[in-house]
């Protein structure tokens, strides 16, 4: 009895160990975005607590830098993002689970291929066909999008897990549709989409985290301010701000709204599947 | 099931048209085209490149700044990547129990891995402020104040913890989803022979997590050679190239000093050895040998 009630609470200080190192970096954020100008953010020992809270610092940061068109291009560049890759993914990874046909296994390899190579090394070659397909804001806001959702317009891990979803599939179903009739279109649609709808949400969930976060390609594709998205527009304001800590912080905090409240709406899907077993908190 | 009797043959390769058109115009054109620019010099006319076969190369492998990059990258993987395969599985083990608050754990723990790298690194950056918090914290146990991320020795460890932070929750991810796979009545064999709970999970654990710990370890080792967010945001590769890895020196050759070819070389360098740590990871998998 003892010895459980010592291996529970070690654990429990164990977990709320970790629990404070992944969140305190953002509750110290928060915390430095809700302190007033007349409050020393730098004061030893550090305040948790602002001494008066204001949210002053959101307002000056919401009105000193267009977050609101930061946070349209984000959603624009994103479900378009989504969208393709749901939709790309099924479709390739069908006739790869269930279908004979010459070039299969190349086909195969060459998609886990793209799984092996970084981005950082085809980014130079892609820009400079980016540049050619003319899919940069410089020719319009259209080109813009285009050039940072298509290159990322569907992904070898969408199609694997797609695969994999069909291949659980019983083929009977199958069978009996094309018995009814159905051509192959419809089965894969009306048939085999409705059954692997969890797998198309484990794709929409990594594909809007991955998308949403995206620094890299749009920081190098993008040349005009109110094309930015949102972590490029963040990264902008961290030196626009200079060292204004409050306003950074509230800055950064308004940013990840978004994505925290998708998450803490899916986290089941999120950190679901795993969670037999465990007991509600 | 033989579909040839209910459909044309091009049929599948109508499903898979538009996935491959995207893969082949936006990777494999490019892919291929990365050797040739590795072979052109851009430095005197960005439009009009030279050919210059393969004296990037030989540049490159003379350059002291390139093995500098190089061993910063070996730097991050030696630290790195054995912290994401360790600190991840024993909070997975952890966590795997029936605890209160077990699902605030897992999703605070999570939470790190859902925010935009940008934002992890401007908090991050606030927390290694000269007169910031971790400051504070070590001034507490009596330590000198840190340049965290402005004194040549520790920048690169600085930027190291923050990608450590950032991965914990996902590979626990993944710990955990192969944990459920590991059988119930194997503890309790353990318990009945009298295993103390540290013998249980060496004797049980973690042989059945050894494909999870060798996925773990070729995913976090790919990926610590990619990091290029952490260090835009926090360092920009000092102080004095200090936190400047591979992948950084690319981006800055190629998009501040517009050095494409260059940039090129060093980028089929770097993937050459990825491919060769990817191809070793596998084989080590299918020999069954998991030294991690």
């Amino acid at each position: 009895m003892f010895r459980k009630l010592l291996k529970s609470l070690s654990s429990h200080l164990f977990l709320i160990f970790f629990t404070i190192v992944s969140i305190g970096p953002f509750i110290w954020l928060i915390s430095t975005a809700l302190k007033s100008n007349v409050e020393n953010i730098f004061a030893y020992p550090p305040r948790f607590i602002p001494e008066h809270i204001t949210f002053q610092n959101f307002i000056d940061a919401w009105n000193q830098v267009p977050f609101m068109g930061y946070i349209i291009n984000s959603t624009i560049v994103t479900v378009a993002t989504i969208i393709l890759n749901l939709l790309f993914a099924s479709l390739a990874a069908y006739p790869l689970a269930r279908m004979e046909f010459k070039g299969k296994n190349y086909t195969f390899f060459a998609t886990l291929a793209t799984m092996m190579v970084p981005f950082q090394v085809i980014m130079i070659p892609l820009y400079l066909l980016t540049l050619r397909l003319n899919l940069v804001d410089s020719n319009g806001a259209v080109a813009g999008f285009l050039g940072m959702i298509l290159p990322f317009g569907v992904s070898a891990f969408g199609i694997l897990l797609m695969r994999q979803a069909f291949m659980a599939i019983p083929k009977e179903l199958e069978e009996a549709a094309i018995i009814d009739g159905c051509n192959v279109f419809q089965i894969w649609f009306r048939v085999l989409m409705p059954l692997v709808k969890p797998s198309l949400a484990t794709l929409a969930i990594f594909t809007f985290v991955g998308c949403w976060g995206e620094f890299l390609w749009p920081s190098i594709v993008l040349t005009k301010q109110e094309m930015f998205t949102l972590p490029v527009g963040l990264n902008y304001l961290q030196g626009f701000f200079s060292s204004n800590w409050r306003l950074i912080s509230a800055g950064a905090i308004i940013s990840t709204i978004p994505i925290i409240i998708f998450f803490l709406a899916l986290q089941k899907h999120f950190v679901g599947g795993q969670t037999q077993g465990a007991v509600k908190g | 099931m033989d579909y040839s009797r209910y459909c044309k043959k091009y049929v599948p390769y109508l499903f898979l048209a538009p996935a491959l058109i995207l893969l082949i115009v936006f990777f494999f054109i490019p892919f291929f085209e990365s050797f040739y620019i590795s072979t052109l010099d851009y430095s005197n006319d960005i439009y009009n490149p030279v050919f210059v076969g393969l004296s990037n190369y030989t540049t490159l492998f003379h350059s002291s700044l390139f093995w500098k990059t190089m061993w910063n990258t070996v730097v991050y993987l030696v630290v790195a990547v054995p912290l994401l395969v360790i600190i991840p599985l024993i909070i997975a083990i952890v966590i795997n129990q029936k605890l209160k608050f077990i699902n605030f754990y897992r999703v605070s723990i999570y939470m790190p891995v859902v925010v935009s790298i940008v934002v992890a690194g401007i908090a991050w950056k606030w927390l290694y402020a000269d007169s910031g918090i971790l400051n504070y914290f070590i001034s507490i146990l009596g330590v000198e104040k840190i340049g965290w991320l402005t004194d040549p020795k520790y920048s690169i460890f600085s930027v190291i913890a923050v990608t450590v932070w950032k991965g914990l929750g996902y590979y626990m991810m993944i710990y955990l989803a192969a944990l459920t796979s590991v059988p119930n009545d194997l503890y309790e064999a353990a318990d009945i022979d009298g295993a103390n709970l540290f013998q249980k999970h060496l004797a049980v654990t973690i042989p059945h997590l050894l494909p999870a710990i060798a996925l773990v370890s070729i995913i976090s080792s790919i990926s610590a050679m990619k990091v290029f967010v952490e260090i835009y945001v926090m360092t920009q590769g000092g102080p004095l190239n200090s936190s400047m890895t591979v992948v950084y020196y690319i981006y800055q050759k190629a998009f501040e000093n517009l050095d494409l070819g260059y940039a090129s070389a060093c980028g089929v360098v770097l993937m050459i050895i990825i491919m060769a740590i990817s191809v070793l990871n596998i084989k080590k998998i299918e020999g069954g040998n998991f030294g991690v």
